[in-house]
């Protein structure tokens, strides 16, 4: 290596640190706070450590109950994703209905044209018509529609790539196609299943808009709507109670993340946003 | 040999059937309801909200209204404020230091690489009321971490979201998505031959030349494809409210938002609906460009 090659390799490394320091700095108040008693906006080593900011949030029953809605709104959403974009993504591969291709780009199309900030007032019109505002199933369906489309086309995809002659050997042994499917396609299948499903999660985890103007009682706020309700509304946030809360509902996507990565080296994990 | 199905069309279409139930009703009537509703004068409360009249183009005109187009906090100041904010924070932020990191990536040593990657990742992938609440605690004009640094080197501190709130929602989305074009960019460059940038180093290349001279016209398909979703996401982007609402005075009140407010705080429904056609309008333009470039990728494919 010359010393001219050195230098720029010293350059870029310089750099990258630089970047990495610029992009931790928000984040790393959020290492800290939450394990301070006496947290504040500003950054500080715990000063004296202590993990009571965990139980107050556990003690707090609307922190508590936000969380569980958020498990419930999320879990129902991916069954519903899992379940439907299965089904779809194997007949879209495998059988013969007839406009598949034409099927596929109008979905494309129109999953990419109608955005949550572009269909909000229809979508809360139709919510309400149907008598579902507030409730769980309605962040729930308005989920299961907005991330089918491309769960579908992630699913498709690898179903296409695995062989057909899996199937065929099982139907030549006397198996019905839907056995076929079931007993010997699904199981194939399945680790693209718990991308999608792990993606569909995360998403709707995360999500804010829709259960912003879709829920109204604290009954079936989401996570994401009480900690903005929490730093919002309630004049002086209680920040030692924010942190603790914002980390212990960062956790699953933190976990999931390490986990689809981790298991399938997947990096684009997240990369098509609702 | 003619590939049988393997599942007959009926079955095929009963399996299509939840998935095609769920897509209609929440996908693509929406799509043509906040074109009805947009011709309309719905609301949320009183008689119009049962009863909406027939008011033909009356909310486009009312949008497009050159008296109080330009205004502060009117359609056309958001549309304005929004496609700085795209060109900012996605076409030249998001974009350009995707690009860099990528290419930093390639040639930094492993525990650095690592060290970045990880907050740039997390920075994207942490979910957005979180990453709110963070920058709100960064920039607090009190406390925050950035005034914070400011002061220890002796510079006055700003209270950056009332004096600069739209440099701050540019720098936010900024540091909030740069995560996906550095992970498109940094596939795109590992697809080239390490070869290629071999033979380089032989004619005494240096990295910025490899770069501009080899990469960068390798990997031109993959930055069509990144900036178009990058564009078409920032566009849409509502996360900007956690941080700022809007506002101060609607200096930073995104077309998102501004339908927001449009339609739920205001509670004109269909001017709401309104500004949400042409946000599709606009969406639509760009997905076709997309649509096109994949499909036209895919038969190079299959050609070559």
């Amino acid at each position: 290596m010359s010393a001219g090659q050195f230098f720029s390799r010293l350059g870029y490394s310089i750099l990258s640190c630089l970047i990495g320091v610029i992009f931790a700095l928000p984040l790393i108040w959020f290492i800290f706070a939450p394990f301070n008693a006496r947290a504040e906006l500003g950054l500080a080593i715990p000063n004296p450590f202590t993990l009571q900011n965990f139980s107050t949030v556990f003690e707090n029953t609307f922190a508590v109950r936000a969380l569980l809605n958020s498990l419930i709104q999320a879990l129902g959403g991916v069954v519903l994703v899992g379940f439907a974009a299965t089904l779809a993504a194997y007949a879209l591969s495998r059988s013969s209905v007839p406009g598949k291709g034409a099927v596929t780009y109008i979905l494309l199309l129109f999953s990419s044209v109608v955005s949550g900030s572009a269909a909000m007032v229809p979508i809360f019109l139709i919510i309400s018509a149907m008598g579902l505002i507030d409730s769980h199933i309605a962040v729930i369906l308005v989920f299961g529609g907005g991330l089918l489309p491309t769960a579908m086309f992630i699913l498709r995809d690898f179903i296409d790539g695995i062989p057909r002659t899996y199937e065929e050997s099982a139907m030549v042994a006397g198996a019905s196609p839907v056995q076929a499917f079931f007993d010997v396609a699904l199981p194939v299948i399945r680790p693209g299943i718990v991308v999608v499903v792990v993606w569909a999660f995360v998403n709707i985890w995360g999500s804010f808009l829709i259960p912003f103007i879709l829920l109204r009682s604290d009954s079936v706020m989401p996570a994401s709507v009480a900690i903005y309700s929490f730093y919002s509304e309630a004049g002086t946030p209680i920040v030692t109670l924010l942190a603790a809360y914002s980390l212990i509902y960062s956790l699953p996507v933190i976990v999931l993340y390490l986990f689809v990565s981790w298991k399938f080296g997947f990096r684009f994990f997240g990369g098509i946003k609702a | 040999m003619k590939k049988f199905s393997l599942l007959s069309t009926r079955a095929g279409a009963l399996f299509l059937t939840p998935a095609a139930i769920l897509v209609a009703l929440f996908v693509i009537f929406p799509f043509f309801w906040v074109i009805f509703v947009s011709f309309t004068n719905r609301t949320l409360l009183g008689r119009t909200a049962v009863n909406p009249d027939f008011v033909g183009f009356a909310n486009y005109l009312t949008l497009f209204n050159p008296e109080t187009f330009f205004t502060r906090g009117q359609f056309g100041f958001s549309l304005i404020l929004t496609t700085q904010f795209v060109i900012l924070s996605a076409l030249v932020g998001q974009a350009l230091l995707g690009l860099l990191l990528a290419w930093l990536m390639q040639a930094v040593p492993k525990p650095l690489k690592a060290f970045t990657e990880t907050f740039v990742i997390a920075a994207w992938i942490l979910p957005e009321v979180v990453i709110g609440f963070a920058w709100f605690a960064f920039l607090d004009y009190d406390n925050g971490t950035l005034n914070g640094m400011l002061r220890s080197v002796g510079l006055p501190g700003a209270d950056l979201l009332l004096q600069q709130p739209f440099w701050v929602i540019v720098f936010f989305n900024t540091w909030r998505g740069a995560a996906f074009s550095m992970m498109l960019f940094n596939s795109a460059f590992q697809s080239i031959p390490p070869s290629y940038f071999q033979a380089a180093d032989v004619a005494g290349a240096t990295s910025f030349q490899k770069f501009r001279d080899i990469a960068l016209p390798l990997i031109r398909g993959h930055v069509v494809t990144d900036l178009i979703l990058i564009t078409m996401w920032t566009f849409n982007v509502f996360t900007p409210f956690i941080l700022t609402h809007g506002g101060p005075s609607y200096r930073t009140e995104l077309l998102s938002i501004y339908t927001y407010r449009i339609a739920f705080k205001d509670f004109e429904f269909g001017k709401g609906a309104a500004v949400g056609v042409i946000i599709m309008l606009i969406n639509l333009a760009f997905a076709l460009v997309y649509l096109r470039i994949a499909r036209g990728r895919k038969k190079e494919e299959a050609e070559s």
